[in-house]
């Protein structure tokens, strides 16, 4: 991993406070997250990791600022996300918020590089700027030039996973979110997203929070939590 | 523009798709509207262009007036009663009838206007027409290879051409001019058929009408007094109207489908931080590119088309005729996007989570 991206900016981290979050069920409300309280440091990388319908999706969703929890805070770069309207929310996820989703999720019609200019263009960045910017970070997660104007149906299952992290990155966010990155990988090439997820939170001082349901994969977190029930506890 | 443009790039066949059919459909509009305006011209060039604000119709006693040429007649009492109307700064009687042109070739329809010389259109050649001459239109004399002095046969009459004037037509038969004296005798009638005034400060026209039993209207409203105007023009806007409503109907329906398809794309660009504006600011841009380059295109071929038709079917081939149904074709177009581009509103960016593309 190079080390020649700008220094990241002064890190807040994630705080997640008492956090509940019900469903409606019919004439009943499931409850997803039971009382969450979690803290990420900035370039500490977290996973949580349960069985399906434990609650990781929803714990990520609130994290990230889509749903609003029923109690509870969720901090992020100092800022209460349940107080916010969805305009200062959505504000909020563009400079401050990295997502790295579980299909990678990039857009048809843009080549590996347009797929973090298209943030620059939300933010007002200046085109040639933020060209050198997406190609230097792109590069720094393995996607050499040719690949970079390339689109995705022209990549590989890992290379769009790495682009998926790239896109993650560009905006220096504080925070980055990671919704089971193996899902759609052999195990080696997973092996290799997970060791790369580890290094740009070290470089890039996210507070990185990944969710997974592949144990095998966790080598490389600093801290592994467990997710059932809607109940987060310390796993082993 | 960002995604706008590339998804144009990409999804080109189907963007191509949906500009064929915008240019298709303004070739159409561009087509009937240039055929609209041409045929509204050879139906009432003539009357539109009389230098007066106001036509007046009459009737036979005891008869209600109507807008309506073939059926007005005016009495000496009637058109002496509006010239001493208070607020008429000018009366001028004129008389209108259906006949035949015969020269060196086949008789040909014409309309004849018996017209003092100050209803006169734009003299090219001569001079006004005295009593037993007559003054043809440009495009009259040149099918009939007429020339000033010649002899030419009006109906009954023979009449010696006095000018050559700018062509102009009504009922779709061009238009030639005569002195009222003289039309009286060649269409067989004693009175004119409707009087052409000029008012000014302080006219009443409704008192007017009421006590010469005569309907005073605009000589926009006179036009619907030529037999057929009304129905004519009525029927091709009509046709007009169904053609733009189907142009947003089918513009609308492809950015529905559009955007129903780019659902999973939008809900990722709000879940990173893209707002509802900025998305339906890029939708509009892009469905204004497909529908200007449309409308452009549709807009040159129907100029074209209108160029080569224009030889042998009325066709009003202006800058206006071509520019407001392109300009329409987009404003509409436009309508029917945003109708469509608002679900991009809805569209909830916790969509882009878990395994839901």
């Amino acid at each position: 991993m190079p080390s020649t991206l700008a220094a990241p900016r002064t890190r807040t981290g994630l705080a997640l406070r008492d956090v509940t979050l019900t469903y409606p069920d019919g004439e009943q409300r499931l409850t997803a997250l039971d009382e969450v309280s979690l803290e990420v440091a900035p370039g500490e990388f977290t996973a949580v990791v349960g069985p399906s319908g434990s609650g990781k999706s929803s714990l990520l969703a609130v994290a990230a600022t889509l749903l609003r929890p029923d109690r509870g805070q969720v901090l992020l770069a100092g800022q209460d996300a349940g107080t916010l309207s969805d305009r200062a929310r959505t504000t909020l996820r563009r400079d401050h918020l990295g997502i790295v989703f579980q299909q990678s999720n990039l857009l048809a019609s843009l080549t590996a590089a347009e797929q973090l200019l298209v943030l620059a263009d939300l933010r007002g960045e200046r085109p040639a700027r933020a060209r050198s910017r997406a190609e230097e970070l792109l590069a720094s997660v393995g996607l050499d030039p040719a690949k970079q104007r390339r689109r995705p149906h022209q990549l590989s299952g890992g290379e769009r996973q790495r682009v998926n992290i790239a896109r993650a990155l560009f905006g220096e966010p504080s925070v980055l979110l990671v919704d089971e990155p193996t899902s759609a990988l052999d195990h080696e090439r997973g092996a290799q997203i997970v060791d790369l997820l580890a290094e740009v939170t070290r470089v890039h001082r996210t507070a990185t929070v990944m969710v997974t349901h592949d144990r095998a994969l966790l080598g490389g977190v600093d801290r592994v939590l467990e997710m059932a029930d809607g109940r987060l506890t310390v796993g082993q | 523009m960002f995604v706008a443009l590339r998804d144009i790039r990409f999804a080109s066949g189907r963007f191509a798709l949906m500009g064929a059919a915008v240019t298709l459909i303004t070739t159409l509009v561009v087509f009937l509207y240039g055929l609209t305006g041409g045929l509204a011209a050879a139906a009432s060039s003539t009357v539109a262009g009389l230098p007066a604000d106001r036509i007046v119709f009459g009737a036979p006693a005891g008869a209600a007036p109507t807008v309506s040429f073939s059926s007005s007649t005016v009495s000496a009492e009637q058109q002496a009663g509006w010239s001493a109307g208070p607020g008429i700064s000018a009366v001028e009687p004129f008389g209108l009838s259906m006949t035949r042109l015969t020269s060196d070739g086949p008789a040909a329809s014409v309309s004849v206007l018996g017209v003092p010389g100050g209803l006169l259109p734009t003299l090219r050649s001569g001079a006004a027409p005295n009593d037993e001459q007559v003054a043809v239109g440009a495009d009259t004399a040149a099918q009939n290879h007429l020339t000033v002095g010649q002899q030419v046969r009006i109906g009954p009459k023979t009449l010696t051409v006095s000018a050559i004037t700018e062509p102009r037509s009504y009922a779709h038969a061009p238009t030639v001019w005569t002195t009222l004296p003289t039309w009286q005798a060649l269409s067989g009638q004693s009175r004119p058929t409707a009087l052409a005034i000029t008012t000014g400060t302080g006219a009443d026209l409704s008192a007017l009408d009421q006590a010469q039993n005569t309907k005073a209207v605009t000589v926009d409203d006179a036009l619907t007094g030529i037999d057929g105007y009304a129905a004519e023009q009525g029927s091709l806007q009509l046709i007009q109207g169904f053609l733009f409503a189907v142009s947003a109907l089918v513009v609308g329906a492809f950015f529905t489908v559009w955007t129903i398809q780019r659902k999973p794309d939008i809900a990722v660009l709000k879940a990173v931080g893209a707002s509802s504006a900025y998305l339906v600011r890029d939708a509009l841009a892009q469905a204004a590119v497909v529908l200007l380059a449309g409308a452009l295109l549709g807009g040159a071929a129907g100029a074209i088309g209108g160029a080569v038709a224009s030889a042998g079917v009325p066709f009003d081939l202006s800058l206006a005729s071509i520019a407001v149904p392109v300009v329409a074709m987009v404003l509409l177009g436009l309508l029917g996007a945003v109708l469509a581009v608002r679900r991009i509103t809805a569209v909830d960016p916790i969509a882009a989570l878990g395994a839901n593309r």
